[in-house]
């Protein structure tokens, strides 16, 4: 039987060998609790990263939200240009976009430029939701080609080793020493120019593929590690004694003592790839304008830098906090996942008086 | 140790080949349909000029002595990029000085700031101060470099007037100019750095501080400064300088085109965006090999420095 949960390291229920803390924890526990239990007990303890797992969950259904926003309050689309409209703010009547080209700024009314303006009139509210949807999106799809395509290819190698393992290895060295951003934008400019595959231009599918892909060995290196203490395990010999088929093998007996490790990578890799997005965009290889996501409203913001910072800035809060809060809930939920992080943290805290 | 450097070497040359082999074949195979030869003759070439200037470029031969050739005219100095009109050698030594600038500086910073803080951090855990420095680390792991850079160029530059507007001024033309223009790359790029590296410092100096070594060293009575420096720091500072190693090396090689980028300094990072916004083959390749021997001088280089902070390592 495949031992399940989160610390493969760990034999079962026993808790030999475990720090005090732990020993403690343990006995307070209902018998026959199981690992993912226990991690969830921990998770619930740590408010600051239950906080911002909370925030991401809201601005996700915020940007979710956008087409009601967008036609419920505020009455236009994220591409409704509107550069010689006037609005009446204050009791005083003023242009979205000035005389001298530079526009307004957020008014705070929910239903009119909330955010302010953008150079060509849009609401940069309604573009801010429509634009994390978008970054949103890139970053979940690119996140689940990393993970899928990282973890199959590791899992492989790591099992079947040999010449397979070899190639793989070298491959990955390859892409590793490119830096992340030099092969992000040229891929991204091979496809915005030639198109690549089914790929005649840049769209936001295009750019999670090329985003994803560059993250693969950043997975497929530490869990590859992995598989080979794994399938040296007991468990994986009995298996292999039952006769069960080697992909059997991987996907029932390997795959899940990985399980913590993936969920552990899911927010890293989340978080990174919403901000390669973002500078793939910046340098012109990711989403094009007119589409709306937080890269392409940032950039169009820094073009008009000295006039109207809230095109920056606004996005860009937007972005920081997003990714911030993926990556404290990410934080959060490895020292649940892996007691061994946990304990260094909480005895060098409680040695000194804190918690 | 010269077993070690052959070694080193032959890695290096296997990976420079392999690598300038990968972006050939990306632009001249992934690439289909793309005439130099037309490039570089024009909208109004006949096609008999196109053929001549294919045959005199040798866009006509084969890709295995296209690639040849390629590399031959990097190597010693010859290789033209048509698509940009400049000497590649040339250009790499214009942009060069501007990127060691920016990297040698932020790299000394980046360094010195998360080793402080990660050894703070890690010294008062669980208190405010670990708790401070923790949140800031966090965004600065979030921080794209040019929303960064696009906030200091506006508030400290347009609003405050501390900061200047404007790109890279030489050492060797003004140096307190050159300082004053650089403080702000400088702070950007480090900031990514010093949000990763000091979190990583602060776990292993609290794994470091459970080990028996440190245990025997408080129980002989010396004090918590000297075991700290001499014990505990001395071990946990290796995966760091590592991590330095590579970081470094990729953002001299040209890596840090965001923070280049943004703050319009026209380095190597610069050059590289430059050149694949042109598609442009014999300078992007350039610059990635060199991207790739200073990822393989600079893992040498850590290498040795762990043989000699830790004297069971052997090289070999």
């Amino acid at each position: 039987m495949a031992i399940t949960g989160p610390n493969p390291a760990s034999e079962g229920t026993s808790y030999v060998g475990l720090p005090p803390e732990l020993l403690h924890e343990a006995a307070e526990l209902p018998p026959g609790i199981g690992p993912w239990a226990l991690a969830w007990r921990r998770l619930r303890r740590n408010r600051i990263a239950l906080a911002f797992g909370g925030l991401f969950l809201v601005i996700v259904v915020l940007c979710l939200l956008a087409p009601v926003y967008s036609q419920d309050v505020a009455h236009v689309g994220p591409n409704t240009e509107n550069i010689t409209g006037q609005i009446t703010v204050g009791g005083k009547t003023e242009y979205v976009v000035s005389l001298t080209d530079i526009p307004i700024g957020p008014t705070w009314n929910i239903h009119h430029y909330f955010l302010g303006a953008d150079e060509l009139g849009r609401d940069v509210a309604v573009r801010l939701l429509y634009g994390g949807r978008t970054s949103l999106e890139v970053g979940t799809v690119a996140t689940l080609i990393t993970m899928i395509l990282g973890v199959m290819l590791a899992v492989m190698a790591g099992y079947y080793r040999g010449w397979l393992d070899q190639v793989l290895n070298r491959i990955m060295d390859l892409i590793w020493s490119y830096p992340v951003v030099l092969l992000g934008i040229t891929l991204g400019t091979i496809i915005a120019v030639r198109g690549l595959g089914p790929f005649k231009s840049t769209t936001p599918l295009s750019t999670a593929l090329v985003v994803g892909f560059v993250y693969i060995p950043y997975v497929f290196r530490p869990v590859r590690g992995q598989v080979f203490g794994l399938r040296e395990r007991e468990f994986v010999d009995a298996a292999r004694q039952q006769g069960l088929s080697t992909w059997r093998i991987m996907w029932s007996e390997i795959l899940p003592n990985l399980s913590s490790t993936i969920v552990v990578f899911i927010p890293l890799i989340l978080a990174n790839a919403i901000l390669l997005e973002a500078g793939l965009t910046f340098l012109g290889a990711g989403i094009n304008p007119p589409n709306a996501s937080w890269g392409t409203m940032i950039t169009s913001g820094i073009d008009e830098i000295p006039a109207a910072f809230h095109n920056v800035l606004v996005p860009g809060i937007m972005l920081v906090l997003t990714v911030m809060s993926v990556n404290i809930f990410g934080d959060g939920l490895r020292d649940a996942l892996d007691p061994r992080a946990r304990v260094r943290i909480a005895i060098s805290s409680t040695s000194q008086g804190e918690h | 140790m010269a077993r070690f450097l052959v070694r080193r070497l032959l890695t290096m040359i296997a990976l420079l080949i392999a690598i300038s082999l990968i972006t050939f074949l990306l632009f001249i195979v992934v690439l289909p349909g793309g005439n130099p030869a037309a490039l570089i003759a024009g909208r109004l070439a006949t096609p008999a000029e196109v053929h001549l200037i294919s045959v005199r470029y040798g866009f006509d031969k084969p890709i295995y002595i296209q690639y040849v050739r390629t590399m031959e005219n990097i190597f010693t100095g010859k290789a033209y990029s048509y698509q940009q009109g400049f000497n590649v050698l040339q250009q790499l030594k214009a942009g060069f000085p501007c990127t060691a600038s920016l990297a040698i500086g932020a790299g000394i910073i980046w360094l010195l700031t998360s080793i402080a803080f990660g050894t703070l951090a890690a010294i008062k855990a669980g208190r405010y101060a670990d708790r401070i420095l923790t949140v800031l680390s966090m965004i600065g792991v979030s921080m794209p470099p040019f929303f960064l850079g696009a906030m200091i160029i506006y508030f400290l530059g347009y609003q405050a007037g501390i900061v200047p507007i404007g790109s890279y001024v030489p050492l060797t033309q003004n140096p307190t100019q050159w300082l004053y223009h650089l403080l702000a790359p400088w702070f950007t790029l480090s900031v990514l750095f010093v949000g990763f590296y000091s979190r990583v410092l602060r776990s292993t100096i609290l794994e470091t501080m459970n080990e028996d070594y440190v245990r025997t060293a408080r129980a002989k009575g010396l004090s918590g400064r000297r075991v700290l420096i001499h014990h505990v720091l001395r071990n946990s500072l290796l995966p760091i300088i590592s991590l330095w190693g590579l970081d470094f090396a990729q953002v001299i090689g040209g890596g840090a085109i965001l923070t280049e980028t943004i703050y319009n300094l026209h380095g190597i990072g610069y050059l590289a965006f430059q050149s694949v916004s042109h598609l442009d083959t014999v300078t992007l390749l350039s610059i990635v090999m060199l991207t790739a021997f200073f990822v393989v001088f600079l893992g040498a280089c850590v290498d040795v420095i762990y043989a000699l902070f830790d004297p069971r390592i052997q090289l070999a």
